[in-house]
């Protein structure tokens, strides 16, 4: 009898969602010819799809609600990763396995898939640089893309009109960012999280549409192009060469970020911002400055983003502002919502994950956006500590002082 | 008892629009002293609070705070945090703690105003950091030892039960090194076994030399614990005086404690 | 002189755009406190549903009053139904999470519809067909005022008074206000705060595809990136005259409108939409509670 309800319930769902999509995907109109197909498959298709997602959410929720009593101990062993991550020896080989992959990897693919792997791993960074700002501090930044144009057009710039290097530009780039994210982030950070996402989101758009309609500054919509590509020692490399190179790049830039990342979480700095985004008022009663603390976030969010600004214009050779729009922050939104707020595992899989996957499921790359429209929506629906929770780090303590570090 | 005032409040008034939360308050609380700060539900004990710690910003009145030996200093107008770093830690009466985060890092972040480490610190880790991050480690875990929650420190704050949330609250507030501990209302919510703990608690870290000023509804933990009161109603002080005092005074009875203490 | 006048019409056919849209922010912000950024989604699929309706009749030969009738009423009917089935999918489920949550789910719904109607229909701009005819006796003045411009301000002035009377009068308006002072309060005597905040839905749903109808008419044409930043806008708007406000939301999009013709009509076209989003920066920083709102205090 409950199955039955349970099926006239899909079912009566499904009818919806036929009746809710008709006009859209059942009818295509050519205002032009003045033709009008029907598309009545689609509406078939909406039917079956919405049942079957319909009775796996339902099984799903039927599920969880079984095993409610033992969430402590599925906490705890959660993932395989952290496992693996626990054990020291373990943890040894699985780095020595990665990093020989990473070495191997332009010499096995070829140069197309290294590129490709460039781009993720530069999405790993941006990603890891929003963790900071909206994974640990709680702060719903929405103009990320701002600091990474800030970033691409600072080299595009200096290297079109003085010539100046990619390594001379690098950390002026970040820099230059970060003060972008000081000057934007003193006045803002006042204002209650939701306001503070639009204004980001107002900031970004205003970034954006100066760059496109001041010319004499920014070249306008064309953009800027024949930027120099990185170098090594001052040699100018190849196409193929450039490729493998930046390729190292990224990674020697992937490894120094989680380096730093993982050291500011687990610190006195990294205590405070995961403090602020439980509770503000807690924090301040505690004696921590909070705007101060937030504003260190923000910006350092924007030291990311602001180096990989430069490293894309390197690598791509050219900038416009249809680079940096909206949809990019969201983009790398998606990539720290799914992978975990404020986990840095959870992040590089949700990386390498968002932009590999359209890459190498040629026919779905259409679907890329509406993927990730779905994936914000679902992932805090159904799980928003992501598909990798950060775990708090424990302390060992009443053992000797080093061991006490060690963890 | 020495009685070298550490708190000194005059005249503290707050208005909310045309209500009047608080009128012209004076309190003082010495070093070593429990004082109890009690009044009818909406009398604006927890406004005080606010008041004295800078999440209000009081419409009149000074507030001073004085460390044993040194300079009297003013409250007046700052952020919360400038006057937790200069001594006034607290509870808060709806228990906020940071749920995700362990027993013990809830005790770390109280420390976050005695240590300096910053981003630098953070990524080289240098010898100062690491001696630093020891020491915020040492106490906090000896703060949490003290309020008995020694043997949770790994847990998540959020699965603490009631009573212990309360307790590491207290530890919380304790580890910022206050020169006076606010608590505000302790004991709401908690069963008569985790009351007698409290107690109990509440005069060891006093014998340990901590001035205290709590508020709070339980008269038989307020009688047993002050040793002075304050009695507030509609925003003024109506009586201050030694439990016995306060017990046998008329306008308290009126107002406020009725037939209730009879005892 | 004549100019003036014209870009003061403009202004008010903008403002009253902004209007419709802008209540639905507000409305939806002054009950749940979200702010729906997928709410301009629901203005585009209204003007994309009128689209699709209206070229279908209009190719098999249906007469003009008839088609203006039955787009109208298919674009109101279907935006609604996405409000109402996006805050149950979208929203309920995360109505006791933290504050961010519901705001990261509805910038996920706005992606999703945005690309959803691309997908399924065109990234081209499409030609909308003219479903409002010159009036003759529009014509002594048609320099200044066009004949959409008057519909639409009639239009907004019709609708804003329906919408003044439900939620002055009517049982579910009188719910609407309750909920929105204290949730717990309104469910404590009896009024089902989910059926209220659907109807928020449906009602602010129904406003925007209205405004989607008649600007999309105006304009001539209508694509899937409309909503955009037609809802920035919008929500620019609601947030100057104070959000949570309905008659705030009204005089901030009027101001928005008027200030947004007359500095393209006397300064320049090239920054209209930096103007807006500077404007929107500005208010947030310095004045959040908006013209007509209320600031609050967080309670400790």
């Amino acid at each position: 009898m409950a199955v039955f309800q349970e099926l006239k319930k899909g079912a009566l769902i499904s009818l919806w969602f036929v009746f809710l999509t008709f006009p859209v995907m059942v009818i295509k109109v050519d205002p032009i010819a003045r033709t009008v197909t029907w598309r009545w498959m689609n509406a078939l298709y909406m039917a079956i799809g919405t049942f079957i997602i319909y009775t796996l959410v339902q099984f799903f929720i039927k599920r969880r609600g079984r095993s409610k009593p033992s969430t402590v101990q599925k906490e705890a062993g959660s993932s395989v990763i952290h496992r693996l991550l626990d054990n020291p020896r373990r943890r040894a080989m699985l780095f020595v396995a990665l990093a020989a992959a990473a070495i191997a990897f332009p010499q096995l693919l070829s140069a197309y898939q290294t590129n490709v792997m460039t781009t993720a791993l530069m999405y790993v960074v941006l990603g890891l640089g929003l963790n900071i700002v909206v994974g640990l501090a709680g702060l719903l930044d929405l103009g990320f893309v701002a600091f990474y144009a800030v970033g691409a057009y600072t080299y595009a710039l200096l290297n079109h009109h003085y010539g100046l290097g990619f390594w001379t530009i690098l950390p002026l780039g970040g820099l230059l960012a970060a003060c972008f994210g000081i000057l934007l982030g003193f006045p803002v950070l006042r204002l209650r999280g939701d306001y503070l996402a639009i204004v980001t989101l107002g900031f970004g758009e205003i970034i954006r549409l100066v760059l496109e309609n001041w010319g004499e500054f920014s070249k306008g919509p064309s953009g800027i192009s024949n930027i120099a590509r990185p170098s090594l020692f001052g040699m100018e490399l190849d196409l193929h060469g450039s490729i493998v190179f930046n390729y190292y790049l990224m990674v020697l830039f992937v490894i120094f970020t989680i380096f730093v990342v993982n050291r500011l979480q687990n610190s006195r700095l990294g205590r405070a911002w995961i403090a602020l985004r439980e509770d503000e008022i807690a924090c301040q009663a505690m004696g921590i400055d909070k705007h101060r603390t937030k504003l260190v976030a923000f910006s350092l969010g924007a030291f990311w983003a602001g180096l990989m600004g430069v490293v894309f214009a390197g690598k791509t050779t050219f900038v416009n502002p249809a680079s940096f729009t909206f949809m990019e922050s969201a983009i790398i939104l998606a990539i720290v919502v799914l992978g975990g707020m404020g986990s840095i595992v959870g992040v590089i899989l949700g990386a390498l994950i968002l932009i590999l996957m359209p890459e190498y499921l040629r026919g779905l790359s259409q679907y890329r956006m509406l993927a990730f429209g779905a994936i914000l929506v679902c992932m805090m629906i159904f799980r928003p500590q992501g598909l990798i929770a950060n775990i708090r780090r424990t302390y060992v303590y009443k053992k000797t002082h080093n061991d006490a570090q060690a963890s | 008892m020495t009685s070298q005032p550490i708190l000194e409040v005059s005249g503290l008034t707050m208005d909310f629009g045309g209500i009047r939360a608080l009128n012209a308050l004076d309190l003082d609380v010495a070093s070593g002293e429990i004082v109890a700060l009690i009044g009818p539900n909406g009398a604006g004990k927890t406004t005080f609070f606010n008041c004295i710690t800078g999440i209000y910003t009081p419409t009149e009145g000074n507030v001073w705070l004085t460390p044993p030996g040194g300079k009297r200093v003013s409250l007046n107008g700052l952020k919360p945090n400038k006057v937790t770093e200069r001594g006034l830690a607290r509870t808060f009466q709806n228990i906020r703690l940071f749920p995700k985060m362990t027993v013990l890092e809830n005790v770390m972040i109280g420390r976050h105003c005695r240590t300096k480490a910053f981003i630098l610190g953070a990524i080289f880790r240098d010898p100062r950091t690491r001696r630093e991050e020891q020491d915020i480690l040492e106490t906090s875990y000896a703060m949490l030892e003290k309020v008995g929650l020694g043997e949770h420190c790994d847990e998540f704050a959020e699965n603490l039960s009631y009573g212990a949330q309360r307790r590491l609250e207290i530890a919380r507030a304790l580890a910022t090194e206050p020169l006076l501990l606010l608590l505000d209302e302790p004991a709401a919510g908690m069963n008569p076994q985790e009351t007698i703990e409290l107690e109990g608690l509440i005069k060891k870290i006093s014998r340990e030399g901590q001035a205290i000023l709590l508020i709070e509804h339980d008269m038989k933990l307020v009688m047993s614990l002050s040793d002075r009161i304050f009695v507030m109603d509609y925003g003024r002080k109506i009586a201050q005086g030694t439990p016995r005092e306060i017990r046998e005074n008329p306008a308290v009875i009126k107002a406020y404690l009725g037939e209730e203490v009879d005892a | 002189m004549d100019y003036f006048i014209e870009l003061l019409f403009s202004g008010l056919t903008r403002g009253s755009i902004y209007a419709l849209i802008a209540l639905g922010y507000t409305m939806v912000y002054g009950i749940i406190g979200l702010i729906n950024f997928a709410h301009g989604e629901i203005y585009m699929i209204g003007a994309f549903t009128a689209f699709i309706v209206a070229t279908v009749l209009s190719i098999y030969g249906f007469p003009l009053l008839a088609i203006v009738i039955i787009a109208g009423v298919a674009a109101v009917v279907w935006a609604a139904s996405y409000g109402y089935t996006i805050e149950k999918i979208a929203y309920k489920p995360l109505r006791h999470a933290p504050r961010l949550s519901p705001l990261i789910s509805a910038i996920g719904m706005s992606i999703f519809l945005q690309n959803y109607v691309l997908l399924a229909q065109s990234s081209d701009f499409l030609p909308f067909p003219r479903l409002i005819r010159d009036f003759p006796f529009m014509e002594p003045i048609a320099h200044i005022i066009g004949s959409t411009d008057l519909v639409i301000l009639v239009t907004t002035v019709v609708v804003m008074v329906i919408l003044t009377l439900i939620i002055k009068f009517s049982m579910i308006g009188k719910a609407m206000r309750a909920t929105s002072q204290d949730r717990t309060m309104a469910t404590l005597v009896g009024i089902n705060v989910n059926r209220v905040i659907s109807m928020t839905f449906i009602i602010g749903s129904s406003l925007a595809a209205i405004g989607g109808l008649l600007i999309a008419s105006h304009i001539g044409q209508i694509n899937f990136y409309i909503g955009f930043l037609a809802g920035i806008k919008a929500f620019t708007a609601a947030v100057l005259g104070g959000i949570g406000s309905v008659p705030g939301a009204v005089l901030g999009s009027m101001i928005l409108g008027l200030t947004e013709s007359f500095a393209t009509g006397y300064v320049s076209s090239d920054y209209e939409d930096v103007f807006a989003f500077s404007l929107l920066v500005l208010i947030l920083i310095f004045k959040p509670s908006g013209l007509l709102g209320k600031a609050t205090n967080q309670k400790v």
